[in-house]
């Protein structure tokens, strides 16, 4: 029962956040709304039962990223809002990009067979230790070479940071 | 160059050790610095309730001193202004008129007499120039204020009162030397 | 449960809020003995009722806003800052509880199977708190106070989860009521992770902003950094964050690395278990007192980083540090287990 409702202000709340961003002034309130749908998102994970998920989403997403992002515009001060002349043929095509979109999801969610059952889709699999295990054994291959992956672009940031620094 | 304290280092830009780039040891042994501090006895003194002592010595605001009889010793002699290295005395004399023998011990005296607190220095001086053994500076400090005119000393507030159990006491100031000083003739002021 | 849970919140949020006040008094104090002074000592008997005389202080203090100022920025920024410092306290165990009527009671508010990466989420969202308001003040050294807390915050929280996947590795669990329970006794993790507990401390100062990292708030360059245009309580608040965080951080230390709320000897029979439960809060309660205090003596002895030193510590020196502590780790583990 709760889980409904909670499901419902999470949903509402991460639809409020984007929608801000779009509609935000501020490049700041953007970012910081963005953040807020991310943290939305973390809820609706949460409710999945998908708890490392998560958390990883509000490090990774909201702690990381966003502050980078926060980081980036503040340097930039880009605080007035510059509001750039769009010509009409931008205009047109960005209505029929968006129109085309959402008639692609539109028909993509009717053909869509969505089975919504609640036992089902909560399970044990967002669980630290579930998750391990799969990603262990089922995907090993692509978690260790995205292992290595973000291995050697730490090691290339160091050794950036070395060859100019000193 | 011959070293001023042997507490001098030389500085060198040698390349560190491991040990002293690891920073871990430097750290730990200035902790331990800070950490003997802590537990060393404290230099505060707690005001109100303690004051610090003043040297027995102490040179304060001054003291126009009065006799045994309750006379002012001052005569006016302008010794005390000429040795002020600050200019901050100013006196104007007055010749003692018949029946004011009690009040003042010399036939001249100091109508107004008045020491600049903000230009004094405190050195002394005008307690040495005086043959009349007339101002002291003693152990009391000068009370601050919002205005200047507050730091200009007259006679109200610089002689001492005639009553004897209020007298300010000097003698720590009239050492033997201070004395012997005085009756040096060789100096000039000490010369009738 | 539930009634004792809600008691355990309430409770452990009081605390939190009357250490991080009496922090204030202990710092001021601290630091004066470490300068040979005393300290404040006139309001009360040794100056216990100071905390109370700056509460009071600050809420009679003009409260100001930059006439520039975004309003519902600068106003949320201390509030967050408050908010993500009040929160992981949820996750450590306070200490081995005590069993009443035949329930055991566990002094702890949650224990979620992700704790270790939830405290480090809650970290990671704190820096917000920080970067909202130095950048909602409309002031330049606001601003660089908030872009010089997130660099920072971000550079540092990188090398601790590289220290804490150590101690994850060790106990086999994020949990951590698991790995409080793994150090039982005398069995703590710093005797299997000296170089970690050096590495997790280090962020942890930097995390807190705490000196010699406190570059955010460096009073020679930034005149107060991201709290320059604050006052009142929000800028108490900021103040008030910054000792919780040390309060907070002081009990992972303890949980991470001095095993919690464990004591050798706990097993002797002639404790009883609501012995073991108060004695084990105490001394938990001890060891983040003497963090605390860590915290203080290091803030009064070393100087602080220049900002690229800061930056070449972090990324080039505990990083590399940190992943062969991870390395030497998993041998040991290989080898031993």
């Amino acid at each position: 029962m709760l889980t409904k409702y909670l499901f419902y202000f999470f949903s509402i709340l991460a639809i409020f956040a984007s929608v801000m961003v779009l509609m935000s002034k501020k490049p700041i309130h953007s970012v910081l709304y963005l953040t807020l749908a991310f943290l939305a998102i973390a809820g609706h994970f949460i409710l999945l039962n998908a708890q490392f998920i998560a958390i990883v989403n509000v490090i990774v997403y909201a702690g990381a990223i966003m502050v980078l992002f926060l980081f980036t515009v503040m340097l930039l001060n880009l605080n007035i809002a510059i509001e750039h002349q769009k010509s009409n043929l931008i205009k047109i095509t960005a209505v029929i990009a968006a129109g085309l979109l959402f008639v692609t999801i539109t028909g993509a969610t009717k053909k869509l067979d969505i089975v919504y059952n609640h036992n089902q889709v909560v399970t044990q699999i967002g669980m630290v230790k579930n998750l391990g295990k799969i990603l262990f054994s089922d995907f090993r291959l692509p978690f260790e070479v995205s292992g290595i992956l973000f291995l050697s672009a730490m090691v290339g940031t160091v050794m950036l940071g070395k060859k100019t620094g000193d | 160059m011959i070293p001023l304290t042997n507490r001098s280092k030389t500085v060198s830009n040698k390349k560190m050790t491991f040990a002293e780039r690891l920073y871990l040891p430097g750290i730990v042994s200035g902790m331990f610095i800070t950490l003997k501090h802590f537990f060393r006895k404290k230099t505060t003194i707690k005001y109100p309730e303690k004051k610090r002592e003043f040297a027995e010595i102490y040179r304060g605001r001054h003291v126009l001193k009065r006799d045994d009889e309750g006379r002012e010793r001052c005569t006016a002699c302008g010794l005390c202004a000429l040795a002020c290295p600050a200019e901050a005395i100013t006196m104007v004399a007055e010749e003692r008129k018949p029946g004011e023998e009690h009040l003042y011990r010399e036939e001249k005296y100091a109508k107004i007499y008045e020491i600049d607190m903000l230009r004094c220095i405190f050195c002394g001086l005008c307690e040495e120039a005086c043959p009349k053994e007339a101002i002291f500076l003693t152990k009391e400090t000068v009370i601050s204020g919002f205005h200047r005119d507050v730091f200009i000393y007259g006679k109200d507030r610089l002689v001492e009162s005639a009553d004897p159990d209020k007298r300010i006491d000097i003698t720590k100031r009239l050492t033997p030397e201070v004395i012997e000083f005085k009756k040096d003739k060789k100096q000039r002021h000490n010369r009738k | 449960m539930l009634i004792f849970k809600l008691i355990l919140i309430v409770s452990i949020l009081l605390l939190s809020l009357l250490i991080a006040m009496y922090s204030t008094l202990f710092e001021r104090k601290i630091a004066g003995f470490f300068q040979d002074r005393f300290g404040p000592d006139r309001a009360g008997p040794g100056g216990i009722f100071q905390p109370l005389a700056d509460g009071l202080k600050l809420f009679f203090k003009e409260e100001f806003m930059p006439a520039k100022a975004d309003k519902f920025l600068y106003i949320l920024g201390p509030s967050l800052t408050m908010l993500v410092a009040l929160l992981t306290s949820a996750i450590i165990p306070w200490g081995p509880g005590i069993t009443f009527k035949g329930t055991h009671y566990y002094f702890q508010v949650a224990d979620i199977n992700i704790g270790v990466l939830y405290s480090f989420a809650v970290v990671s969202v704190g820096v917000y708190g920080i970067m909202i308001g130095g950048w909602a003040s409309n002031n330049k050294f606001s601003l660089l106070g908030a872009i010089r807390a997130s660099s920072q915050m971000i550079s540092y929280e990188l090398t601790m989860g590289l220290s804490i996947i150590a101690i994850v590795m060790m106990t086999g669990s994020l949990s951590l009521k698991d790995i409080v329970t793994a150090q039982h006794g005398f069995n703590w993790n710093i005797w299997y992770q000296p170089l970690g507990f050096l590495i997790f401390l280090t962020c942890a100062y930097a995390e807190c902003n705490r000196s010699p990292f406190d570059l955010p708030e460096c009073e020679t360059e930034l005149i107060g950094g991201y709290h320059t245009e604050y006052s009142s309580m929000k800028l108490g608040f900021y103040l008030f964050a910054e000792y919780i965080n040390m309060f907070i951080s002081s009990a992972m230390i303890s949980t991470l690395y001095f095993g919690g709320y464990n004591f050798p000897f706990m097993d002797s029979p002639a404790l009883s278990v609501n012995a073991v439960g108060i004695i084990g809060t105490f001394v938990l309660f001890l060891k983040i007192g003497f963090f605390g205090f860590l915290y203080m003596w290091i803030r009064w002895t070393l100087p602080r980083f220049r900002y690229d030193q800061l930056m070449n510590l972090g990324w080039k020196k505990l990083i590399p540090v940190a992943v062969i502590n991870m390395i030497l780790t998993g041998l040991g583990i290989m080898i031993f287990k």
